[in-house]
């Protein structure tokens, strides 16, 4: 059996429309076991999984580990403060002491682009990507374009628009890339000086005003607006930024059709997005939330059925 | 000690500086070039270099090294490094000040000059810093260590931010008929990783617009401009800087610029993969860049090649791109990646990359060599331009493995190496 998605999960960027289908598809039964009362399945009985994060995380991080656990995965969990990181190791010796205990899979988070590829290239272990600085963040681009096909179909020729700071978010790489290769129209929309130069070769519309884009789009992902962009001098004020940018529901509902919004989280209320939008009937924030566990059984599953073949197959 | 006299024997004597080229020998007597061109007879004793095939040149001349020693000898010594010159082909290195501590005295310009001496391979040139600590407030003093044997002055690794310096610094050296050579930065803008555009949109790092370095450029020419200082332009990345560089030669502004080995031969498409031996500032640019960049080589807007050979530590380049150190070696690869990219394509000719690496930096930093006269010193590089090479970073004599050519083919290859009459590398 070929793998299906190969070793690791780096990035969306480099998946077939296939790939990405198997792994939505795999997703959807997945979605059942967490509404089970008894929420395990043995799938990943025997595995050791290390969930290695550099950088703070709720949301992804429990996720995995509801996603792991609900599969009988054992788990581990590294955090960088407390752990040897903070005392200077590199991450190339933090990956190989951890091999060295005979681990199947790292989930890594880390502030640094192409960390998950870096270690990936120096490990037999599987690795998901769970987010590297500014490049991807798979299973949140994978979630949306879950929660994006549960709500609207087929995704070719939807459009959708990522609202804000495109230039430091992983979470839109990786949904630009899933969402163009499968066959969805893309746009960007926020200030200039959040968009990376050279944005328009990913191959997206850009908006510069938000009134625009949402006259455009079937779905709105609002980014998260980080608060150390205003003091970087990248924008004037928060006020400003939602005067400008925000998503509200007075914006919306000018729109032609119902717009479906997204947000990653966390989310910063009255900046990138008001809160009667957020907790409003075309908000499926919490189904993104719901969906990440499904989505990240998958490729756990995906990822862990490569490595149980190829046991069976040098057995035989 | 007297040293053997040297026959270098039927080679191709190609001497830009003198408009030779023709097939002939070469003598070598006591550092001195004895006689050059047709059939010579040599004494009793003389060491024969067979050169048939291969081409005889005024030594090669890099004046942008890093060597690393004092405070990182782990990484580079003097001695390493001056070996590796000599396997690439250059007699004369010119030796940036950002070691721990800095080049910024006259005894710390002699501690460069002396290990150089006893290394005994390419002769070492010391750059002295423009400012106290390379810390960008005061002017170093110039004049001690031009007296110790200080060629140049810079604050390489980073640019000099004030214009106030920059422009004092531009006025004193005139004194000394020394060139103040810039590494060109906004810092403000220079906060990045790679180039910024499409790779660096995709890879999701910070990228370091062009404009980085064109703004400082143009401020540099200005100050040139006023002052009359002579300006030399390290390592060249853009178009906009090239275009830049033409208008002010148009001016009769004295400025001068060099472009590396790598600026030359790769783009930012080198960096996919978060690849850290294609790091370096400033960063590879794109297609259109390079392109330009060549032209300005064969125009002359580029005067000079260089290397800008920057060792690190393995295990300092074995991690996150964005924390990887910037720079690569080069000393080794110059000579071939020159040759495959600009000379067999048919941008320049031999005997114009010799000039770029040779006559011209000989000549803009008054070195010795750079020229085939009798009388003249015997700094000779010998090299096969149609040998085909395979780059084995394993080999290098540097301590440095830091290169993006590790496993690529080359066309070119040093084969000898004499400095001060004396053959410091032969190719085994």
């Amino acid at each position: 059996m070929t793998p299906a998605l190969g070793k690791d999960l780096l990035g969306l960027a480099p998946l077939s429309a296939e790939q990405l289908r198997l792994i939505l598809d795999t997703a959807e039964p997945f979605k059942e076991v967490s509404e089970r009362q008894i929420k395990k399945v043995p799938t990943l009985r025997g595995m050791t999984v290390v969930n290695l994060f550099f950088e703070a995380s709720t949301r992804t991080r429990i996720s995995f580990e509801f996603a792991e656990k609900r599969l009988s995965a054992d788990t581990v969990n590294v955090a960088a403060s407390g752990s040897s990181v903070s005392k200077g190791e590199t991450l190339v010796d933090t990956a190989r002491n951890l091999e060295a205990m005979r681990i199947d899979m790292v989930v890594i988070r880390h502030p640094s682009s192409g960390a998950a590829k870096f270690l990936a290239e120096r490990i037999e272990s599987h690795v998901i990507n769970a987010g590297d600085g500014m490049h991807e963040h798979p299973t949140q681009g994978l979630l949306d374009l879950l929660t994006l096909r549960d709500k609207l179909g087929d995704l070719a020729g939807k459009r959708i628009c990522l609202v804000g700071d495109v230039l430091h978010s992983r979470v839109a790489r990786s949904n630009i890339a899933g969402l163009r290769t499968l066959g969805a129209e893309v746009a960007v929309c926020g200030p200039r000086s959040l968009l990376p130069h050279g944005v328009e070769e990913l191959g997206v519309t850009v908006f510069d005003r938000i009134e625009a884009a949402i006259e455009w789009a079937d779905a709105l992902n609002v980014l998260r607006l980080q608060l150390e962009r205003m003091t970087a001098g990248y924008i004037p004020s928060l006020r400003e930024y939602n005067r400008v940018f925000g998503v509200t529901s007075a914006r919306l509902a000018r729109a032609p059709r119902d717009v479906l919004i997204l947000h990653p989280g966390p989310m910063n209320r009255g900046v990138e997005i008001d809160s009667d939008v957020a907790d409003g009937p075309h908000s499926v924030i919490l189904h993104q939330v719901t969906n990440g566990v499904a989505v990240r059984m998958a490729v756990l599953y995906l990822l862990a059925g490569a490595r149980l073949a190829a046991g069976a197959e040098s057995r035989t | 000690m007297s040293v053997r006299p040297v026959l270098l024997q039927g080679g191709r004597l190609l001497d830009p500086s003198t408009r030779r080229d023709e097939i002939g020998d070469l003598l070598v007597i006591d550092g001195r070039i004895a006689a050059v061109g047709g059939r010579l007879d040599a004494p009793d004793g003389t060491e024969v270099l067979d050169c048939r095939g291969q081409v005889v040149a005024p030594g090669l001349v890099d004046v942008h090294v890093h060597l690393r020693e004092p405070g990182r000898e782990d990484v580079e010594t003097i001695a390493t490094g001056a070996a590796a010159a000599a396997a690439g082909g250059f007699t004369s290195i010119c030796a940036m000040p950002n070691t721990i501590p800095p080049t910024d005295t006259q005894s710390a310009v002699g501690f460069v000059i002396e290990k150089g001496r006893q290394a005994g391979f390419a002769r070492v040139f010391p750059y002295g810093a423009i400012s106290v600590g390379q810390n960008g407030e005061q002017l170093a003093q110039m004049g001690e260590m031009v007296a110790a044997g200080a060629v140049a002055f810079s604050d390489d690794g980073k640019p000099v931010p004030n214009s106030h310096l920059m422009r004092t610094a531009l006025e004193y050296a005139r004194t000394f008929d020394v060139v103040i050579a810039e590494h060109c930065e906004d810092m403000a803008l220079g906060h990045g990783s790679m180039n910024e555009g499409r790779m660096s949109a995709k890879l999701g790092l910070k990228g370091i617009p062009s404009e980085a370095e064109e703004i400082d450029v143009i401020r540099c020419i200005l100050l040139a401009r006023r002052t009359g200082g002579k300006l030399h332009l390290c390592h060249m990345s853009t178009k906009g800087s090239v275009d830049l560089i033409r208008w002010a030669k148009d001016q009769g502004i004295a400025v001068t610029a060099e472009v590396c080995s790598h600026h030359i031969s790769l783009t930012e498409d080198a960096v996919d993969g978060y690849n850290t031996n294609a790091k370096m500032n400033p960063p590879l640019r794109t297609a259109a860049d390079v392109e330009a960049l060549q032209r300005g080589v064969a125009d002359g807007t580029i005067d000079v090649l260089a290397t800008d050979h920057a060792p690190h530590h393995y295990d300092e380049k074995e991690r996150e791109f964005a924390d990887a150190p910037n720079g690569i070696v080069g000393l080794e690869t110059a000579l071939g990646v020159n040759i495959t990219y600009l000379v067999r394509p048919g941008i320049i000719s031999l005997a114009t990359l010799i000039d770029r690496m040779s006559c011209a930096p000989a000549r803009i930093f008054k070195l010795p060599g750079g020229t085939l006269v009798a009388g003249g010193v015997a700094d000779i590089t010998v090299f096969d331009p149609d040998a085909s090479w395979v780059v084995d970073p394993a080999r290098f004599k540097s301590k440095g493995r830091n290169t993006p050519y590790g496993g690529h083919t080359l066309t070119g290859r040093n084969t000898a190496t004499v400095v001060d009459g004396r053959v410091v590398f032969r190719h085994p």
